[in-house]
């Protein structure tokens, strides 16, 4: 028997970079096993179904819930609405985007000055930018687009937003903030506040919503220039009364970004989610530059576009609530092309453009060019068609 | 057959002659298998037969019984077994009686042997007598017989597991043992086998080191063998102490004092071979007690298994010193030497081990040598103070340490520019590597960088790396943990502005004339691939530039022809390095949308060059690639469809190569990855991948690691192609089913343990994604006739209780998909079964969050499915 040799590495890492790059692979294909699993169990059905269901099963679910006091019980629906946001962070591919697409409020386009605009309107200047949901929770934020794709995964000053502040929440706080991701200087100007700290917003007028913004963000440090914990800066955007001073400083005056039309926000309004007469958008040239669409190279196509849902009776609607009929689609288009109901149809308006009587489409000349991009989750509303129009 | 002559030939330095000799030797063996292994027992045991004819005969005879690859060995064990009985005891008689043959060779091939054969008879209850006859030989004279008996009797210790021999027999192997080593037995190779012996047979040895007094009896026959005149038997004494440190660590105290004495003596003024045993009982007893400590995870319960004694911090103010002492013996140059292993790198690496063990406590003991010796004209002081210094920085608390390398880190910046000597250079740049590794980014206020010393530091690196290879290969050591250190860091690393230059003197260093000797272009990949991964967004575009310069020299290496074998075989090194640089770069580049669209433009070449890639053969370099364009789809989601016509070949074949299993596992993660990119476009190959998948589960030539991901792949396939997988949903599911009832139950030790678990997890998430995969389908129902069987596999391993919680999350979820995609079909199953009361309740309550995460889930699931 040979003596037994004990020699040990000398001055050498104990794992190989390779081992490193074996394990860091299996790592993240452990990950995205988990994600798809995960949005599996979240397909919409289970989600939407999961959100209805949750006030019924409330009693059950008293054994998690830890607090016991009457207003908990008010908290746990607003909670489990929340929750549905949280998981639904984690979710990938086409029902994600379905699912996200419906969460955060949807301006219509301005088309007529609403009553009472001085006294019960806001406006703030748009910041160019990718719309997304910001959601932090168990020590991490994920920014989230208007078709659910991941824009980033990163640490953040918001509560629940990095893992060093372990102590400062429970594991139910968490944050849901409303955003534009600003390019140019990497910041995220948050347009509206959902979530915070674990309290829902939902319910909560815009004007206290706005006031709430204002002082929490401030408070928590998110608005502190990027460190180790913290890697993108957070800002509100300066918000006006909508008298003639306020407009007035919307439109013209500096701001920090680049401006992307003008918002108006009713003082009154709930957050609600999807596409509301309750919060307005107005672009043109003076206060936007992307006044009308670009293609992907940034350049404007020849005729403008609108993209429409087909219904099963070969009709092309809006995304609006009721939905408004555009035309109808030839049938041999839809053999031809394979469509079926619910596909997204991208159209160009063609000379014809759109007429309207008595403020309603009567006719609109469309030109089929195919199917939407994959990643669009829902048809235009209304209100762009009529935008486009009054160009 | 003239079986003497053709064993001759089989030795013959003429090539033809050698292949036909051993060509004949095959066909004896295939066409009758027992006279082959008569005449090579008879061959063996005739003392007329030449002795190297008689050495291969043993040496064939060891090779029919045994073998390295599994499948292999286990068909041998059957033929064994299988075999003539008249023939095998004809075989074990010339056996057993050439042990006494006076030719040393004949006896020592033949006592592997006899181990071999006993290995495989005695866990089946044959040759009883065996050990009866090898234990009256040790009384026999002469001493020969007894030396080749006791050497018997330690490789069949190595061979056999303790549970098959009865305590009645271990006590009479280890008393024939013990009495061979005692001073009293004169001969001296008699007492080195035993010696040796003892070695192995220390594993038999729990009850009898149970006992007080054989356990005394023991120690001290073995602490005296430390003490005998003879070299080779202090050495084997030492190396049996090694063995009792970690195997009867609890039983050590009474002896502990004794033992010190004999090592720190033995240290000091004994050969190198012995001291280096000496050395590696103290390393021994730290990873113990390092153990020992995490489990506690630094409070004291009482009740755990194996209490700590300590002895390393009372032996410390002693056994420092010592170790000290051992850093002065450096010998020149051994740095260079690939292989090397003395006294003075044995002390370094356990003095590291014992400032793992005691923390704070070791600082004091070692800063006096540091200061006193670093300084010194003389180069081994101030190689073996920078050591010290080196080796003391991973155990105690940053509070401790800093401080001191603030002072230090002046002087060892300026010593790995100037110092004359290379051996100091080479350890200052790993000291350095050191400081980095342990001390960034720790949690004390104290920085130990600042934006007033960063540049320096950078040009110091930037600079050695232009030093010599062994020189040049610390410093990129020290810059991988650097780079390390600021991982995580947000927008901006104090490291970005040094990014290009650090890069591009990375990839100088791989074009270094010298760089094809040394491991110096691996360490400048590997630095490379750690800069990339801790890059932050700012760089990115960096990182975009790099990735043509790594293509660009992975087309190189595939443009070069006619290379000789070595030279061949240092260009797959290279393609293995460029392909997990690729890797790395991918996977950094995919992990954010901005910068995964800028790379895009790079994934039809970078696919093609992977293709070519695959052309040579080496495993290493397919690993490595099939990681890459795992990491490629990954990034490119449903669009790697169109690289699949051609790929698929290459995933195949990756499936197949069972010889090289890292590769076939690497490939398995990889039909994960492609699952999940592709969706239902991989549908074309999903017949050829599962039919493989399926082949793979029933081989028990494939290495078993390879078998739970295979099922988890399953899971990606169903959850990707939904419905579609009906096709093989009666295949897929009886392979589970078998698994499922093997891995219920677990018989066996920690490693199987862990082994049955992460093949439950995969079961369980091959089941998982079924269910996921059918939901909303009309064929749900296909399903239902599964049901019962899982939730009683789910029931039986919970009812185990030995699951972790990997298991625990992933069996929790199952039970939560089962009744989302069954719904009420399945309600009064679920609520028949044990899981979903006490198991759901007990994830329900769990600490861990994905366990409570997936509790919650089925909760829920099951409560609709209730409702329904």
């Amino acid at each position: 028997m040979a003596p037994h040799d004990n020699r040990r590495p000398f001055k050498r890492a104990a794992i190989s970079d390779q081992q490193k790059r074996r394990e860091l692979s299996l790592l993240r294909q452990a990950q995205n096993r988990r994600d798809a699993q995960q949005q599996a169990r979240c397909l919409a059905s289970s989600i939407l179904s999961l959100q209805s269901a949750a006030p019924e099963s409330q009693p059950e679910q008293s054994d998690i819930e830890l607090e016991t006091v009457p207003e908990a019980e008010q908290e746990s629906e607003a909670f489990s609405k929340d929750l549905d946001v949280r998981q639904a962070s984690k979710l990938r591919g086409p029902e994600v985007r379905k699912w996200f697409a419906r969460q955060l409020m949807l301006p219509e386009w301005m088309i007529d000055v609403p009553d009472r605009l001085a006294q019960d309107w806001y406006v703030f200047a748009r910041p160019a930018g990718k719309r997304c949901f910001v959601v932090s929770s168990n020590g991490t934020t994920v920014s989230r687009q208007r078709n659910g794709s991941i824009l980033h995964h990163f640490p953040s000053a918001l509560p629940a937003g990095a893992k060093i502040r372990d102590g400062s929440g429970s594991a139910q706080s968490y944050c849901i903030l409303d955003c534009i991701f600003h390019e140019l200087d990497q910041t995220y100007y948050v347009i509206d506040m959902v979530c915070w700290n674990g309290y829902s917003l939902y319910d909560c007028t815009a004007e206290f919503r706005f006031y709430w913004l204002n002082s929490k963000l401030e408070e928590s440090g998110a608005c502190n220039a990027p460190s180790h914990y913290h890697k993108f800066r957070f800002s509100a955007v300066p918000v006006y009364n909508c008298d003639q001073s306020g407009l007035h400083a919307a439109y013209t005056g500096v701001v920090p970004y680049a401006k992307d039309g003008l918002l108006f926000y009713n003082k009154h309004a709930l957050y609600q989610t999807g596409n509301t007469p309750l919060a307005l958008v107005w672009k043109d040239e003076n206060c936007s530059q992307f006044v009308i669409d670009t293609d992907g190279k940034g350049e404007i196509p020849s005729q403008q576009q609108v993209v429409l849902e087909l219904q099963d009776d070969r009709k092309l609607v809006t995304s609006d609530d009721p939905p408004v009929l555009f035309g109808c689609l030839d049938g041999d288009i839809i053999e031809k092309s394979g469509l079926h109901t619910g596909n997204l149809l991208r159209f160009a308006i063609g000379d014809g453009g759109l007429s309207f009587v008595d403020g309603k489409l009567e006719k609109a000349d469309l030109i089929y060019l195919g199917k939407s991009n994959r990643a669009r989750a829902f048809a235009d509303s209304y209100s762009k068609g009529f935008q486009l129009k009054s160009l | 057959m003239e079986v003497t002559q053709v064993l001759f030939n089989a030795q013959s330095i003429d090539g033809t002659v050698r292949k036909n000799a051993e060509e004949s030797l095959k066909q004896f063996q295939e066409q009758n298998l027992p006279g082959f292994l008569l005449s090579l027992s008879g061959e063996l045991a005739n003392e007329e037969k030449p002795i190297e004819t008689r050495k291969l005969a043993g040496l064939i005879l060891k090779n029919a019984l045994d073998a390295k690859e599994q499948h292999r060995k286990f068909e041998l064990v059957q033929r064994w077994l299988l075999l003539d009985a008249t023939a095998k005891s004809q075989i074990k008689a010339c056996l057993l009686q050439t042990l006494s043959s006076p030719v040393f060779d004949a006896r020592s091939t033949t006592s592997q042997v006899i181990a071999k054969v006993a290995g495989i008879e005695l866990p089946q209850k044959q040759w009883p007598e065996l050990i009866g006859s090898l234990l009256s030989n040790v009384h026999q004279i002469p001493a020969h017989a007894k030396q080749a008996t006791l050497e018997t009797l330690g490789y069949l210790c190595e061979e056999v597991s303790p549970d098959v021999i009865d305590q009645d027999q271990v006590n009479k192997i280890l008393t024939a043992v013990v009495q061979g080593m005692s001073a009293s037995e004169g001969n001296i190779d008699v007492r080195l086998a035993a010696t040796r012996a003892l070695y192995n047979a220390l594993g038999f040895a729990q009850a009898n080191f149970s006992n007080d007094m054989e356990r005394d009896y023991i120690m001290r026959v073995v602490c005296e063998a430390t003490l005998s005149p003879e070299v080779r038997i202090r050495q084997a004494a030492f190396e049996c102490l090694v063995s009792i440190s970690s195997t009867y660590y609890e039983k050590l105290t009474p002896y502990i004092q004794d033992i010190f004495n004999i090592t720190s003596k033995a240290v000091r003024e004994d050969e190198e071979p012995v001291a280096l045993q000496a050395i590696e009982f103290w390393s021994s007893i730290c990873d113990e007690e390092i153990d020992i400590l995490e489990e506690y995870g630094g409070e004291f319960t009482g009740d755990s298994d194996v209490p700590c004694f300590y002895f390393i911090k009372k032996a410390l103010p002693a056994l420092v010193p010592m170790l000290l002492e051992t850093l002065l013996k450096q010998e020149e140059d051994h740095d260079q030497d690939e292989g090397a292993w003395n006294i003075a790198m044995a002390g370094g690496t356990c003095l590291g081990l014992v400032a793992r063990t005691v923390g704070d406590d070791i600082v004091p003991l070692v800063v006096p040598f540091v200061e006193e010796n670093i300084t010194k004209p003389e180069w081994k002081q101030r190689e073996a103070a920078t050591y010290a210094f080196g080796s003391i920085l991973d155990g105690p608390s940053p509070e401790k340490l800093i401080p001191l390398v603030n002072v230090a880190l002046t002087f060892m910046l300026s010593a790995l520019t100037k110092d004359p000597n290379s051996q100091v250079k080479d350890t200052t740049a790993w000291a350095l590597g050191r400081i980095f590794e342990f001390l960034l980014g720790s949690a004390v206020d104290l920085p130990i960088i600042t934006q007033a010393n960063c540049q320096q530091i950078v040009t110091v690196l930037l600079q050695s790396m232009k030093d010599t290879p062994n020189v040049a290969e610390k410093a990129c050591g020290a810059l991988y943990f650097l780079a390390q250190g600021y991982d995580g860091e947000g927008e901006s690393s104090p490291l970005t502005p040094f990014f290009q230059e650090i890069v591009q003197s990375l990839l100088t260093v791989t074009h270094r004339e010298d760089v094809g000797d040394s491991r110096l272009r691996t360490a400048a990949y590997e630095t490379l691939n750690e800069v990339v991964r801790c890059s932050t967004i700012e760089t990115a575009p960096l990182v975009l530039q790099l990735v043509a310069v790594i293509m660009m020299e992975l087309h190189n290496t595939l443009e070069s022809q006619k290379l000789s074998s070595d030279e061949r075989e240092k260009q797959s090194e290279l393609q293995g390095l460029l392909c997990g640089c690729l890797q790395v770069i991918i996977q950094k580049l995919g992990s954010s949308e901005t910068t995964k669209y800028a790379f895009m433009q790079y994934a039809d070449q970078i696919m093609g060059l992977f293709l070519r890639v695959f052309a040579c053969r080496s495993a290493t370099v397919h690993e490595e690639a099939m990681l890459a364009i795992g990491a490629l789809a990954y990034a490119i989601g449903a669009d790697f469809a169109k690289y699949m016509p051609e790929f698929y070949r290459y995933l195949e074949m990756g499936l197949q190569n069972f010889e090289e299993y890292q590769v076939c596992a690497v490939t398995v993660g990889v039909v994960g990855d492609i699952s999940r990119a592709l969706e239902e476009k991989i549908v074309p190959y999903c017949d050829g991948i599962m039919t493989q998948l399926l082949k793979n589960l029933s081989s028990n030539q494939l290495h078993r690691s390879v078998k739970p991901p295979i099922f988890s792949c399953f899971g990606d396939i169903a959850l990707a192609v939904e419905e579609y997988f009906e096709k093989y949903l009666m295949w897929a599911m009886s392979a589970l089913q078998s698994a499922a009832d093997l891995s219920t139950h677990i018989a066996g030790d920690d490693e199987l343990v862990e082994y049955t678990n992460s093949l439950r997890n995969g079961i369980l998430e091959a089941y998982s994604g079924i269910f996921q995969g059918f939901k909303n389908s009309p064929k749900t129902q296909l399903l239902i006739p599964y049901a019962p069987h899982i939730l009683q596999f789910l029931d039986g391993i919970y009812m185990e209780k030995d699951m972790d919680d990997m298991v625990m999350k992933t069996a929790i979820g199952v039970l939560g998909d089962l009744a989302d995609t069954l719904g009420n079909h399945a309600s009064s199953m679920i609520q028949q079964s044990v899981s979903s009361k006490d198991f759901l309740n007990e994830c329900l309550s769990s600490e861990d969050l994905l366990v409570k995460e997936s509790a919650q889930w089925a909760k829920l699931a099951i409560s609709r499915a209730i409702s329904v």
